[in-house]
C-alpha cells in the first residue's frame, strides 16, 4: 500500500485531474507527437523558444495519470529554461526513473518532478512517465515522426 | 501408450462440480506464495497439474523425433502425437483428424489461411469481409494479403450493445465477397457472434469463412459441423493447454488444393534438384519438427476440459459472468463495454476519469490480475472513441473471491483517485 502512494503521490493526482498547460498552441514553433503503443497513451506537446530559452510549452492528449501528470509538470518545468538546462533536467529524470532499484539514487535539482521517483518501483509503467520527455526531445529536434517509447 | 501420456489420473468432480472443485487442479491458483486472483483468461489460461505432467511425461520418458524413426520411443511419439491431433479432431466434432493441422496458436493458423488459401485464390478486386471487432490477428494477416493481391477489405459493423449488424454483413457479402473472416467471440465485448448463422449468409453467397476461435474453444461446447465453417483458427493455450501449440481445422478438399505454407522436411514426398512433391494433408502443412509436447500437453488438456463437460464449464462461466456483472454494476462511474445479449465471461469496462492503466496497477498491488490496453484491437476502441479499456476475464476455476476481490480492488482504486 505504501508503493501505491509512493506512485500516485498526490501531486500526481492533482495534476492528472488538472493539468496545466493543457491546450492546444496554433503559434507554437515546434511541435510534436508522443504515443505509447503498449498502453495506447498519446498525447501532442507544443513548444514557443526564443533563441535558446523556452518562452511557452503546453500539450494536448489522453493517457494515464503518469503519463498526463507528467506532461503537465514537464510543461511546467520547461518554462522560462534554456534548451541545456531543460535538457539537463530530462538527463536527471530520466537517471531517477530508470536506475537499477537496487543502486541508491539521489539527484539534485529536478524540484517537483522527484514525485516521480515511486515509478521506478513499477517498471512497466517508467514509460508512462517518460513519454511527455521524449516528446520534447523530438519537438526541440523538429521529428516531424511520433515519438514512442517503444 | 497414448493413454499413458493423456488423460490418467484426472480426477472427475461428481457433477455439478463447482469452480471450487477444479481450482485445486491448477498449482499456480493454489500457490500461497503468490496468491491472485487471476482474470486474465482471455489472454491466456492457467495450466492444470495433468497438462503439466503430460507434458513432463513426453520429455521424460518418451523424448524422440516423430514420423521417420524406426526406434521404439520415436513411435511411440509418432503415436502420442497422431492421436493428439485425433483427440482434438473429436474435441471440435470434426470429420476427420487429417483436417486439423498443427500451428503455433490461433494466429498462425489464421496466417496460414492468408498465405496458402489467400494468396491462390485473392486477386485484384475480391472482396475480403472482417468486421469491427476483430483482434489484430485476424485484421493484420488480410492486410499482407491484400496489399499482395490486390483484393480490398470491408467491415461489418458493431452495434454500440457490442452485435454485429446482420443486415449489413449480408449486403457485404451479397457484394461479391469471397471470404469472410470473423471472430466466434469478442476478446474485448464477449459477444459470441451468430457463427453458423454468418456461415449461412456466406455460404448462400458463394463466399467461405474463417472462424477466429481463439475464444470460444474453452469456453463452450464447438462442434465444427454445426457450425458450418470452412476454416476454424484457435490456440491452445486459452484452453489450458501449453503455449506454442495451436491448431487450425479446414475442410479437407480445401487443405487438398491449397499450396504448402512453409518448406522443409516432413512437409514433402520427394525432393530433388529438379524440384520437389508434397506430402499429402496434413503433413503438408506442417514442416520441420513441430511442437511435440505442446501437441501432447493439448491433448491433456482436451481430456481434462472434456472430463468437465464444456456444456458445464459454459454454465459455471455464466453464473461467474452475471454475478460479476452484478457486483460491478454496483461500483459507482463504472461502465461495461459491451451488452449483447448472447456473451462469454469477458467484461470489459472503464471508471469514469480513471485510465484502465492505472486501474491495472493498482488492481495487481491489490493481487488481481485484469488485463489493460486496447486488447489488440485498436480498430474496436476507436469505434467506442476510448484509447482502452479495463479487462475481466472469467474462466470455469474462477470464484466467488475472485470477484469480491476485483470488486473492493476497485474500490481501492477509487480511493487512491479521490
Amino acid at each position: 500500500m505504501s508503493d501505491l502512494r509512493e506512485l500516485y503521490q498526490q501531486t500526481i493526482i492533482d495534476h492528472n485531474r488538472k493539468p496545466r498547460n493543457f491546450h492546444p498552441m496554433p503559434n507554437a514553433d515546434h511541435h510534436a507527437k508522443g504515443h505509447n503503443p503498449l498502453c495506447g497513451d498519446r498525447l501532442e506537446l507544443y513548444l514557443k523558444i526564443d533563441g535558446q530559452r523556452i518562452t511557452d510549452a503546453s500539450f494536448t492528449g489522453a493517457g494515464c495519470a503518469i503519463s498526463t501528470a507528467s506532461a503537465s509538470m514537464m510543461t511546467e518545468a520547461l518554462k522560462g529554461r534554456t534548451l541545456d538546462e531543460a535538457k539537463a533536467i530530462y538527463q536527471k529524470f530520466h537517471t531517477l526513473l530508470t536506475t537499477p532499484l537496487h543502486e541508491p539514487v539521489t539527484i539534485d535539482g529536478l524540484d517537483k518532478l522527484e514525485v516521480f521517483s515511486g515509478v521506478r518501483e513499477f517498471p512497466v509503467r517508467v514509460k508512462c512517465a517518460t513519454l511527455a520527455w521524449h516528446t520534447f526531445e523530438a519537438a526541440v529536434k523538429d521529428d516531424q515522426h511520433e515519438a514512442k517509447t517503444e | 501408450m497414448t493413454q499413458a501420456i493423456t488423460g490418467k489420473s484426472i480426477r472427475k468432480p461428481s457433477p455439478p462440480w463447482t469452480s471450487a472443485d477444479v481450482r485445486t487442479d491448477f498449482p499456480i491458483l493454489t500457490s500461497t506464495d503468490r496468491p491472485v486472483a487471476y482474470l486474465d483468461n482471455a489472454a491466456t489460461s492457467q495450466k492444470p497439474d495433468a497438462v503439466i505432467a503430460a507434458t513432463a511425461r513426453y520429455y521424460k520418458s518418451m523424448n524422440a523425433n516423430i514420423h521417420r524413426g524406426v526406434y521404439r520411443l520415436s513411435v511411440e511419439a509418432t503415436e502420442a502425437y497422431e492421436s493428439a491431433r485425433a483427440k482434438i479432431a473429436a474435441f471440435i466434432g470434426a470429420p476427420h483428424p487429417r483436417e486439423v493441422i498443427f500451428t503455433r496458436g490461433c494466429t498462425e493458423a489464421i496466417n496460414l489461411v492468408a498465405m496458402t488459401w489467400g494468396l491462390q485464390n485473392l486477386k485484384a478486386g475480391s472482396t475480403i469481409v472482417l468486421t469491427q471487432m476483430e483482434h489484430h490477428s485476424n485484421i493484420v494477416p488480410w492486410q499482407m494479403v491484400a496489399a499482395r493481391t490486390g483484393a480490398r477489405i470491408v467491415v461489418t459493423p458493431v452495434s454500440p450493445q457490442g452485435e454485429l449488424d446482420l443486415a449489413a454483413y449480408e449486403r457485404l457479402v451479397a457484394d461479391g465477397a469471397a471470404l469472410v473472416a470473423v471472430t466466434h467471440i469478442s476478446n474485448v465485448l464477449g459477444t459470441i457472434n451468430p457463427v453458423a448463422e454468418l456461415a449461412q449468409i456466406a455460404h448462400r453467397h458463394g463466399a467461405l469463412i474463417l472462424l477466429d476461435g481463439a475464444q470460444s474453444v474453452a469456453h463452450m461446447p464447438v462442434n465444427i459441423a454445426e457450425l458450418g465453417c470452412d476454416f476454424f483458427a484457435f490456440s491452445g493455450h486459452k484452453m489450458c493447454g501449453p503455449t506454442g501449440i495451436g491448431a487450425l481445422w479446414a475442410r479437407g478438399d480445401l487443405l487438398d488444393a491449397m499450396p504448402p505454407y512453409q518448406g522443409g522436411g516432413d512437409m514433402i514426398s520427394t525432393v530433388s534438384f529438379e524440384g520437389s512433391t508434397w506430402n499429402i494433408v496434413p503433413h503438408k502443412f506442417e514442416a520441420g519438427t513441430p511442437d511435440i509436447a505442446g501437441a501432447i500437453g493439448l491433448s491433456a488438456a482436451v481430456d481434462y476440459l472434456s472430463r468437465l463437460e464444456m456444456a458445464r464449464i459454459a454454465a459455471v462461466e455464466a453464473d461467474l459472468l452475471a454475478s460479476a456483472e452484478k457486483a460491478l454494476r454496483t461500483i459507482p462511474g463504472l461502465r461495461i463495454i459491451g451488452e449483447a445479449r448472447q456473451k462469454a465471461s469477458v467484461i470489459s469496462f472503464l471508471l469514469d476519469g480513471i485510465h484502465p492503466h492505472d486501474i491495472g496497477t493498482i488492481l495487481d498491488q491489490e493481487h488481481v490480475a485484469v488485463r489493460t490496453g486496447h486488447h489488440c484491437c485498436q480498430p474496436l476502441m476507436d469505434y467506442y472513441h476510448i484509447p482502452a479499456t479495463a479487462r475481466a476475464s472469467l474462466a470455469f476455476y474462477n470464484t466467488p473471491a475472485d470477484i469480491d476481490a476485483l470488486v473492493s480492488g476497485l474500490h481501492r482504486v477509487i480511493e487512491v483517485f479521490r
